[in-house]
């Protein structure tokens, strides 16, 4: 790995992306091995570690339009990592086909006995059926890779030809974009995750969906930036003060969510209605109870604590270890809203959802690798960079 | 025969906001502890060089807040579920849920207030007077003039000393402010 300061390029951007590339394909492999001896649970597993790595590239996506969005300059310095994030579409789009296969096994209104006697889902057919889902898929995914394109394409073009109107257009294609960035996330969440009970419904849950994909995103650049750091690129660029700041977003988002996620069970908890209260009872029967409480506490109160001190997140190895467990916890949460539809009474960890975990990221990693590398890792011409370098905190 | 004027701290000004940092980083280095810099605008660094320290604000505040969550959490505790028991749409007495949500309320308002008043607390304020009105010259501080004041409760405080001192370090239109 050989990295030009001057430039701020790689002239050779190592094995990391060869080496992720192969662990991606030989764990796939293995997972495929697993369909073999069980399909319904291989299709299970791949969905909850597949929806980790989706949730990801959803985060770098926001992340992007956000900043361009409000014209912020503390974050320029970061740009081409959530921007190298959402250039993983495309990958993940290929790699949600196994789902389509797999959506029998996965989603109950699917079958088509089951939904001619169910008087809710035959009202709900009319959305809920095979067809219209893919439709629904196959437009999502296109619009999330036409928009990360267009965001990506500009933000290069900047490296070339910087222009005052780029910068403006950039923020002004930036509106359209976060609607649209909005309602495919919120309905994707709907459809993806959502209908794993069809009977069920939550108007929040996309922004529950959302709040831990921007948690997802921020601990991903903590986590990427310090790695950069221990390889001694980038140090005196990203400074501990843009870490500070990400600190602070991470803590906002942490509470973000857990307001989100108190916000949903306090109604149903206070309505009692039992067609609402279902899915916490599933939630709460059994070992699910310690996932839940891990929630509350690992994802909630632990880490408010941990960063809550401004010397805490400018502490960055301390802010590292956060952003990690976070991390962790953000998958613990997709497990959450998917695993209890599926391992009623009790909680199961089969060893596929692992194998998926790893291979699907793998190839995620290999892929946002070989796009960090091969432009300019910042933004340099942009006008507003130096400011950005040297931004501090009040 | 005159009363004995008592002198109450020395006024310096400075040209600019760079002379003014300056002098701020001089006057903490000399180990002055009551002093202070008037500008007609913040300039970035200035806490640095007057060697501030952290505002304890914040810790008074998350103090307030955690005991405030606790205490609300405690009192709606003591009122539904020991002192006058009720059973409310058939939740159980101690209904953590529905006491959070108004423990949270009351830790955002007595935040928000401790906030408010331990800062004009710290800040030494609502204060009426200040010796520093004494000078005509200090009116400029609203303006263009950038200052440096040292007290006189200030130990290392020395009515000539402290006067040759900020005029060596570049101050000009020196006074020394008396009762």
């Amino acid at each position: 790995m050989n990295f030009d300061s001057s430039q701020y390029r790689f002239t050779q951007a190592g094995s990391i992306g060869k080496i992720s590339m192969i662990v991606g394909i030989v764990m796939l492999a293995v997972s495929a091995f697993g369909y073999v001896t069980d399909s319904k649970q291989f299709f299970e597993a791949y969905l909850i570690g597949y929806i980790f790595w989706l949730s990801l590239a959803l985060g770098g996506l926001f992340f992007t339009l956000i900043n361009h969005l409000f014209g912020s300059e503390w974050n320029i310095v970061m740009r081409r990592i959530s921007e190298a994030l959402m250039q993983t579409f495309p990958l993940l789009a290929v790699l949600f086909i196994p789902l389509l296969f797999g959506m029998h096994d996965l989603y109950h209104w699917t079958h088509e006995d089951v939904v001619a006697t169910d008087k809710v889902l035959l009202a709900k057919s009319g959305y809920l059926n095979t067809s219209f889902f893919t439709i629904r898929i196959v437009i999502y995914f296109a619009l999330w890779i036409f928009m990360s394109r267009v965001m990506y394409r500009m933000s290069l073009k900047q490296d070339r030809e910087p222009s005052e109107e780029l910068i403006m257009s950039m923020r002004r294609l930036s509106a359209p974009f976060m609607i649209i960035f909005a309602l495919s996330s919120t309905f994707a969440s709907f459809d993806i995750l959502m209908s794993l009970e069809p009977h069920w419904y939550s108007t929040i849950y996309g922004v529950y969906f959302f709040g831990g994909n921007f948690l997802a995103v921020i601990t991903f650049t903590i986590l990427f930036a310090n790695f950069l750091r221990k390889k001694g690129i980038l140090e005196n660029i990203i400074t501990v003060e843009h870490y500070q700041d990400l600190g602070k977003l991470l803590f906002a988002f942490l509470v973000f969510w857990g307001y989100i996620g108190f916000s949903q069970y306090f109604l149903m908890w206070y309505a009692n209605i039992p067609e609402e209260t279902i899915y916490y009872v599933e939630r709460w029967e059994g070992d699910w109870k310690i996932i839940t409480m891990l929630l509350v506490l690992g994802h909630f109160l632990l880490p408010f604590l941990a960063i809550l001190p401004r010397m805490a997140k400018r502490n960055v190895t301390w802010l590292s270890v956060v952003a990690l467990w976070v991390l962790v916890m953000h998958f613990f949460d997709l497990y959450w809203l998917t695993a209890p539809t599926f391992y009623a009474g009790e909680t199961s960890f089969p060893w596929m959802i692992f194998s998926v975990l790893i291979g699907v990221g793998g190839l995620f990693l290999w892929n946002f690798w070989s796009t960090f590398t091969s432009n300019p890792i910042v933004p340099a011409n942009d006008r507003r960079f130096e400011a950005s370098v040297h931004f501090k905190n009040v | 025969m005159e009363k004995q004027k008592k002198a109450l701290a020395v006024l310096a000004e400075f040209k600019d906001p760079a002379d003014l940092i300056h002098a701020a980083e001089k006057v903490n280095e000399a180990g002055y502890k009551a002093f202070d810099c008037h500008s007609p605008f913040p300039i970035h660094g200035m806490d640095d060089a007057m060697g501030e320290k952290r505002s304890p604000l914040g810790w008074i505040v998350g103090t307030v807040a955690f005991t405030a969550f606790i205490g609300m959490m405690a009192f709606q505790g003591w009122t539904s579920a020991i002192d006058y028991p009720l059973v409310l749409s058939g939740k159980p007495l101690f209904s953590y849920q529905t006491f959070g949500v108004a423990s949270w309320a009351v830790m955002v308002l007595s935040s928000a207030i401790t906030a408010v008043v331990a800062m004009l607390a710290l800040n030494g304020l609502p204060r009426l007077h200040h010796p520093l009105f004494y000078s005509d010259n200090f009116s400029k501080f609203s303006d263009d003039g950038f200052f440096v004041s040292i007290e006189a409760r200030d130990p290392l405080f020395h009515k000539e000393k402290t006067q040759q001192f900020l005029e060596s370090i570049g101050g000009t239109n020196i006074e020394l402010l008396e009762e």
